[in-house]
Formats: C-alpha cells, sequence, structure tokens
C-alpha cells in the first residue's frame, strides 16, 4: 500500500510520510506533535485517543492512517474557534468535569460527536454512547453533567 | 526491571528485599521514629534524602533572581518530606519567592497527579498573601528547583504542604508590610494588603508587590510558629476555586510526560521476559542491530531498543530472539493457600507496634460473655490501578547530566533510583514531573524512568518509554491480596464483648476497629507475595474496613438489630458516629422499604485522619444475579475543608473507584502470566456502572484539614455488599464480591 502523504486535519491540510497501517494516533502523536489524542489502551477500549472522522468519534489508535485520507480529522487542539472554547470544552470547565484530565480530550470528543447525532440527549443515551470511554478518576457524573449542560448551550445558538 | 542483582540497570531497593524478587518491602526498622506516624507502606519510605538545599541564599537568588525569599524549615510535625532520623540539621520544606516584579512563585517537591493540589496550594498561598489565586505560580516536582521531598502520598499534602505553605505565605506578607513601612516611614500597624498591594490609607499611597522588593534580596526562615488566619477567616481558601490548569487540559495542550517532546527523541522499547519470574538464558539482537536508524541495548538482564518512531522500534524488538528460564509460581488458585502458608514470612507484623494491631482483655473471657459468635474469613484479590496515563518518560543526556521528565508521584525517589543505577550523583540526575495522568499510590517506581536513560545513554540521543497497557498491567505493581480471619462476639443486647482480627499480607492500614470493644487481638500478618505489590489508594483500609463493617452488619443481624443503630451502640468517636448519621440522613436510612430485589447497605471506617460513612442500595438482577448500585450516598469529613468542589469530586471519584474493586476488578495470574492485562479482559467501572451519588461534606473549621483523596474510598465496598445482603440473602466475603453476578 503506498504511504499516506497529506491529512486534512483540523481544517487545514499537513503533508506527513506515514505508511497506511500505521495507527492515525500514532501519526497524530508523533509525526504531527498534535499530543492532545492519548494512548490509553492500544485496543480501543479506554476511549482516550477519540478523534473526530468527519464528524463521527472513532478509536484513532485503531485507525489506519490509510483510511483517514480525503477524510476530516478533527483533534482536540482542533475544537476550538476563533479562540472560543467549544460549548462542552466550557462546560467541562463549569462542571468541573475532570481530576487527572488524561481522559478529558477523549471524552469531550466523543460528546461532541453525541451532540452532532442527537443534540437532546438523556443520561441514559450519554452512558451507553460514551460506554466505552474509561475516567479511571471516576468523574463520570460530572461528564454527564457537562454534556447535558453543553446540549443546552447548543440549542440556545451557541456555535 | 525483575533482576536487581544481576543488572547494573535496575534500581536496587536496599533494607528488605524479600525472598522474591518480585516483592519488594520496606523493614519498618530501617524507618525514622517520624515515619512511625503512617502505618507500613511498601515503597516509599526506604531512601534517604540525598542532598537538601542548605539555607544559603546565594544558591535560590542565583536560580531565581533577586527579590523577597522565604523558606519553610521543617520540623518534626512533617516526616512526609524528611527521613532519616534528628541528627540532621533542619531542612527545607518549600521555598516561596516574590520577585523584583512581584510574581509570587511557590516551589514544593509535591506532585500533582489529578487531585488538584495545584490548586488547592495555591489557595492557601493566595490566601495568606491577599492574592488572586491566578497571581501565584506553583513550580512543582522538579528535583533542580525545588527541596527535597520524600513523595506525594498517605494524604500527606494538605495536612503537611499546606500548613506549611500557609505559615511562608504569612511571614512574606509580613515582611512586605516591613518593607513598606520603611519605604512609606509610617507605623506598620497603619498599612493593608489587599490584591498584590500594600497600602497606606491615611495618605492613599500603595506600593505594589515589585515595588517592594525591587533591588532587595531578602531571605527569612520560618518555623512551626508564624501565624496563619484561622479557617473560619478564610475568603480564598475554603471556597470552590476551579482548577488551575483546567483550560489547558481541555484544550489538549498541557503535555503529560507522554507528550514530551525532545530534538532529535527517538523511541524505546524494551524486551520483556516471557513469564514473571523467568531470567534471560540467552539472546540474539544482530537482527535488530542491522536495522536503519535503531539502538540495541543488552546489559544483564535488560535487552531494549531505540528507533526514530515506534513503529521501528517495535519492529527491531519483534526481530529479537531470545530463550527464556521460569521458575515455577504460584497460581491465582493458589494464592490465599499460599499467603496463609507463609503468615508471618519475611516481615513483622502481630499484635501491637508498628503492624498496627493491638491486644487487650482476654478473647476467652470476650466469647464466653458473647450470646452470639460470628467467624468469618474474607479474601482480598489483586487489583490494578491501570492509570490511563501508564508509565511513560522521556530521558536526556547532555554533558554528563541526566534529564528525565517521568509521570511519577516520587521525583527524588526517582531521582535516586536513577542515581544509583548509572553510579552518578544525584545532582546530576533532573528530575521533572509534568502534571500526571493519574497515580492512585501506582506510580512510586517509574521503570519506564531507568528504561529510557539506558537507552539514551547507549543511542546518544534523548529517549521516550511509553508503557503499552500490558506492560502496565503486568510489570507495575499490584494492590496486595490478601486473608483476613474475624472472630467476634456480642451479647443479646447488641453491645460487642469480643474482637479478634487478623490481616495476611494486604495490610495494616485501618486495621483496628473504631467500636468500643472489651477484648481485642488485632494483628497484620506479613506473607511472601507471589505477584509484585505495593501502596494502592488507601492502602489496606479497604480491605479491614470491608471485613469490619460485614462483620458489624452479621452481628446486628444476630441480635436482630438495625445495622446503624447497632453501630452507634458500640461507638463513641464523635467525628465517626457524625458520618454516619449525615449519611444515614442524606439516604433516608430506615424510612423506606426496598423493592423487591433491592437492598440497603450501611458501613463506616476512619483513616489517615478523616472519616467516611456510606449508604447503598442495589439492585440484584432476578436470573443473571447480576448487580447494579442504584445509589451510594458518602458522608465525608476531613476537618476544615480548603476547596468543597473538588473535595466532592474527590469523594465521587473515590466511590466510582470503589466499585470496581468491590464488585468484578481482579487480577488473574497463572503459569506466571498475568491472563487478564488489558482493558478488554480487566474491567474498570465505566458510564454503566454509575449509580446516583450522592455526597455530604461535614465543614469542621475548628478543626486541621486532612487529606482527602484515599479515605472516602473505604466504606463503598461493604456497604454495597451489606445492601448486597439484604437484596439477595447471600452474604459474599471476598473482593471482588461479585465479577460474575451473584448466585442465591
Amino acid at each position: 500500500m503506498a504511504n499516506v502523504t497529506e491529512l486534512h486535519v483540523n481544517g487545514g491540510r499537513r503533508r506527513v510520510e506515514a505508511e497506511a497501517t500505521r495507527s492515525l494516533l500514532s501519526v497524530l502523536r508523533d509525526d504531527l506533535d498534535l499530543t492532545g489524542s492519548k494512548y490509553g489502551c492500544g485496543e480501543g477500549r479506554c476511549g482516550a485517543c477519540t478523534v473526530l472522522l468527519d464528524g463521527r468519534a472513532v478509536r484513532s489508535c485503531v485507525t489506519p492512517v490509510g483510511n483517514c485520507e480525503g477524510k476530516k480529522v478533527t483533534t482536540i487542539e482542533g475544537l476550538a474557534r476563533d479562540g472560543k472554547l467549544h460549548p462542552l470544552q466550557q462546560a467541562f470547565l463549569d462542571a468541573g468535569a475532570m481530576q487527572c484530565g488524561y481522559c478529558t480530550p477523549g471524552m469531550i470528543l466523543s460528546g461532541v460527536a453525541l451532540l452532532g447525532k442527537n443534540p437532546n440527549p438523556t443520561t441514559k443515551d450519554i452512558c451507553e454512547s460514551m460506554q466505552g470511554n474509561v475516567c479511571r478518576c471516576g468523574t463520570y457524573t460530572r461528564i454527564i453533567a457537562a454534556v447535558h449542560k453543553a446540549a443546552g448551550a447548543l440549542k440556545g445558538g451557541e456555535r | 526491571m525483575s533482576r536487581p542483582e544481576s543488572s547494573p540497570l535496575a534500581p536496587r531497593v536496599e533494607n528488605g528485599f524479600e525472598s522474591s524478587p518480585l516483592a519488594p518491602r520496606v523493614d519498618p526498622d530501617s524507618r525514622s521514629e517520624s515515619a512511625t506516624l503512617f502505618e507500613p507502606e511498601r515503597y516509599e519510605l526506604y531512601e534517604e534524602p540525598r542532598y537538601h538545599f542548605d539555607l544559603d541564599r546565594r544558591d535560590f537568588f542565583k536560580l531565581a533572581g533577586g527579590g523577597l525569599v522565604v523558606c519553610l524549615l521543617l520540623d518534626a510535625e512533617a516526616p512526609a518530606q524528611r527521613f532519616g532520623g534528628g541528627n540532621r540539621p533542619r531542612e527545607l520544606g518549600a521555598w516561596l519567592h516574590v520577585d523584583e516584579k512581584g510574581q509570587v512563585s511557590v516551589y514544593t517537591g509535591k506532585a500533582e497527579v489529578g487531585q488538584n493540589i495545584r490548586t488547592s496550594l495555591s489557595q492557601v498561598v493566595a490566601e495568606e498573601l491577599k492574592l488572586p489565586v491566578s497571581a501565584v505560580q506553583m513550580v512543582m516536582a522538579d528535583t533542580d528547583r525545588v527541596p527535597y521531598d520524600m513523595g506525594t502520598f498517605g494524604s500527606r499534602t494538605t495536612p503537611d504542604m499546606a500548613a506549611q505553605l500557609r505559615r511562608a505565605a504569612a511571614a512574606a506578607r509580613e515582611l512586605l508590610l516591613d518593607l513598606a513601612a520603611e519605604q512609606a516611614k509610617v507605623e506598620r500597624g497603619t498599612l493593608t494588603v489587599a490584591d498584590g498591594q500594600v497600602t497606606h490609607p491615611p495618605s492613599k499611597r500603595s506600593f505594589t508587590f515589585g515595588e517592594l522588593t525591587k533591588g532587595k534580596k531578602l531571605t527569612r526562615a520560618v518555623g512551626a510558629a508564624e501565624k496563619v488566619a484561622p479557617p473560619g477567616q478564610w475568603k480564598v481558601a475554603g471556597t470552590s476555586v476551579p482548577k488551575v490548569e483546567a483550560e489547558a487540559i481541555v484544550t489538549g495542550k498541557h503535555r503529560y510526560a507522554s507528550d514530551v517532546r525532545r530534538p532529535g527523541m527517538l523511541h524505546g522499547k524494551v524486551l520483556r521476559p516471557e513469564t514473571l519470574n523467568a531470567t534471560l538464558a540467552s539472546v540474539n539482537v544482530k537482527a535488530a542491530e542491522a536495522m536503519p536508524g535503531v539502538t540495541v541495548v543488552h546489559d544483564g538482564e535488560f535487552v531494549g531498543v531505540a528507533a526514530p518512531s515506534v513503529h521501528q522500534a517495535e519492529q527491531a524488538l519483534a526481530a529479537i530472539k531470545a530463550e527464556w528460564k521460569s521458575a515455577p509460581m504460584v497460581s491465582g488458585k493458589e494464592l490465599f493457600d499460599h499467603l496463609k502458608k507463609n503468615r508471618g514470612a519475611g516481615g513483622r507484623g502481630g499484635f501491637g507496634g508498628r503492624g498496627g494491631g493491638t491486644n487487650q482483655g482476654s478473647m476467652e473471657k470476650g466469647l464466653a460473655a458473647a450470646d452470639h459468635k460470628v467467624q468469618a474469613e474474607y479474601t482480598i484479590a489483586y487489583i490494578a490501578h491501570a492509570p490511563l496515563e501508564p508509565r511513560a518518560a522521556v530521558a536526556e543526556w547532555e554533558g554528563g547530566k541526566l534529564t528525565v521528565w517521568v509521570g511519577t508521584q516520587g521525583p527524588f525517589r526517582v531521582r535516586g533510583d536513577l542515581a544509583r543505577t548509572f553510579s552518578i550523583p544525584p545532582e546530576r540526575v533532573r528530575v521533572i514531573v509534568p502534571d500526571t495522568g493519574s497515580a492512585y499510590g501506582g506510580k512510586h517506581t517509574v521503570e519506564a524512568a531507568v528504561e529510557a536513560a539506558r537507552l539514551a545513554k547507549a543511542a546518544g540521543k534523548p529517549v521516550k518509554v511509553v508503557w503499552t497497557r500490558a506492560e502496565e498491567f503486568t510489570w507495575a505493581y499490584f494492590r496486595p491480596a490478601g486473608v483476613i480471619e474475624v472472630t467476634a462476639g456480642v451479647t443479646k443486647d447488641g453491645l460487642l464483648t469480643a474482637w479478634e482480627f487478623h490481616n495476611v499480607n494486604s495490610g495494616g492500614s485501618a486495621i483496628r476497629t473504631p467500636y468500643e470493644v472489651p477484648n481485642q487481638r488485632v494483628a497484620f500478618h506479613p506473607s511472601r507475595s507471589p505477584l509484585r505489590q505495593g501502596s494502592y489508594r488507601a492502602l489496606a483500609a479497604t480491605a479491614n474496613t470491608f471485613a469490619r463493617e460485614t462483620v458489624m452488619d452479621d452481628l446486628a443481624h444476630a441480635v436482630k438489630a438495625d445495622p446503624l443503630e447497632f453501630r452507634l451502640k458500640n461507638l463513641k468517636d464523635r467525628r465517626l458516629r457524625a458520618v454516619l448519621e449525615a449519611a444515614a440522613k442524606q439516604f433516608g436510612w430506615g424510612r423506606a422499604k426496598p423493592a423487591a430485589r433491592h437492598g440497603f447497605g450501611i458501613a463506616c471506617g476512619t483513616e489517615k485522619g478523616s472519616y467516611v460513612a456510606a449508604c447503598a442500595e442495589v439492585r440484584v438482577d432476578g436470573p443473571t444475579g447480576q448487580v447494579q448500585v442504584v445509589r451510594l450516598a458518602t458522608a465525608f469529613e476531613c476537618g476544615a475543608v480548603l476547596n468543597p468542589d473538588h473535595l466532592k469530586n474527590q469523594v465521587e471519584g473515590a466511590a466510582m473507584m470503589g466499585l470496581g474493586g468491590a464488585l468484578f476488578e481482579e487480577v488473574q495470574f497463572d503459569k506466571g502470566k498475568i491472563l487478564n492485562a488489558a482493558f478488554a479482559r480487566y474491567r474498570v467501572p465505566r458510564f454503566g456502572d454509575v449509580p446516583e451519588l450522592e455526597t455530604v461534606l461535614l465543614d469542621r473549621k475548628d478543626l486541621p484539614s486532612a487529606g482527602a483523596g484515599e479515605t472516602p474510598i473505604i466504606a463503598v465496598a461493604p456497604a454495597v455488599g451489606n445492601a448486597i445482603f439484604q437484596a439477595a440473602g447471600v452474604r459474599l466475603r471476598s473482593l471482588p464480591m461479585a465479577p460474575h453476578g451473584v448466585k442465591a
């Protein structure tokens, strides 16, 4: 398979030189120095590496970079617009929805993808949709509160 | 690093290395008297401080520039930061610096691992210096810039470091007032401090901190006597200040150790033995060495590679052919018999003294006076910390000096490990700890630091080593497994008469019962652990509280008493009574009858100076026996609260983490291999496990602040187990209680 030479990341085109079988996570972190996406397990079971691929949440640790050509990749670094945080980023701050923060970027991107599909999620919807994201510090109730808060803000016309 | 004797690479653990090389232990006698305030920790107390800052202020000014410096002298009250007995000169706990521009910086060896101490320590400094929290810069856990600190563990940051920084900041404020009085030539008592300025209201003149410190090189050493604001007067401390680095986290800007990148940096991988106790028989690295850009190191038992990318490093590692020698090893199935058979081996424990036990009255008399007796055995599984950021380090050698960025709770311990491993003075090692992706007691040792440094030395370039999840689940250390035996007696009126409690291997934390019992024998018995074991959030307090509070439930049922009333009847400790009553009130204990297949349970405990009680409601599903915790109400008290929202966050997080160990977390092993070294096979609490969490904080402004990261976890398992008993009529005496549901 040919190498991947260009990725569409956070609204810009980035030149890379990566074997197509490499994980999107390793290309983002090691080649593009976008370290907001985290390694947690390497098997798609913790969600720390979650990014958006054409708006859909994917586990970048098990996504070959060859599958990402021509698609829009959004990482945590690309979520704020014109210096203004995404309503879910702001909601994480307002709800104090973190301790060590290592799961936070993946949590936020999973939440953004959920809100894209379901603008008015119930707590059950959130729990089911984000079951694959681990917060080992156990701040789940705060993350649920943050997603609800962001849903309200988005409905109120933010963004 | 499983072969310390044969490899120059492995950190040696001095004083009391057990016969199993996988299970390092601390010899309690090697610890200073001041350290006896702690129950036996396994990993963090063995190391002498390698150096400490002397009091020559020129050193510090060279480092930080002019201005005003307050250094906080340690005294006997602060064992968590010092070590080595009373024959040393007094040591420094922390520096506080007001530079010539008025910037306030605090230098402390404590590490931020998600417990939000960067925020709470900023708050106490801001309080005394009358500053906004954002004006305080915290320099933490950088061994070249901060005074020696033994490590961030044991819930000591709040009682020790926060108390010290309050005094340092108060002294700095008084010095600034002196300077202002001198400059303005006014009576000191007419000056006020607010918003980073000293003001003389009669003349309406004011001085910024920078104007006062400009051109000065002033130092002051303060000890325990400095006066600080009482909690009742706090305006910044005691409030829910948001996490100071939160915005860097939600934008992905914060760089954890695993995110650090250095010019020319390579990525390292280490060859792991095929079983936990295997040693290298032979190795062939030729194919790996032939790969372009790859550095291979074979040094004793250590075999590792460094390459320009992780992928190349993985390929090089896969090209290495090794043969291993394994010895037979105890399996998970044999574990508890093995621990009991080796009861008392390899360490100290016993009644009283450092094992934390006691021996009072007569068990024979106590049992003779009892109308009901309960005798039961409990087992506690090994569990994994599973911090979401695995062990990670970046190492760089420059001019004979080693710098390592690493996620750890013990920067000076890691520095000592590196210095010993490479036979260099500690002064030539700098350890920098970026705020870390959690630890929970699991990052006292960070072997990735030594591995990265060895590879970087060979490659002549910086090297990053990030452990895989499988490595973290296999080669880190675990919460100790254990067996607990309890015999108890009670009169028909519900008064405890006899209490015998033996903990084999898991530890002595919270081993004494807080209830009033005239006849007691309580002892911790060390054993031989087949797996490497060490600190875990709240240590054995979770195991001991689980066993004790379950027996208390049995005894209450035996005398047909309400479990809450039975506890209160046998309990004098007012602080523990207060949390029990608060949790019961929040939960509505005793009012509602649970629905079919639902049950209520209550438990309480105290450890490390704080107090917790929990009430749980569970549902046990019919055919599958799956347990769902529906509701968990926790009441917690740790003296004067420094940050209510962050404290609530800790209590909620401990509740969630506690559910894992209570119900389903367990490290499985056989034939020297960990069988579930992946999140797909080791279940941790997830969104679907979240109960309705209710948290009550009792803020005791009249009491000193105690740490709060650990104790909230200890009442979770027994509260849930007692609720399962009510729901399903099954008494569960093993942690985890229901990895495959409850069988009635």
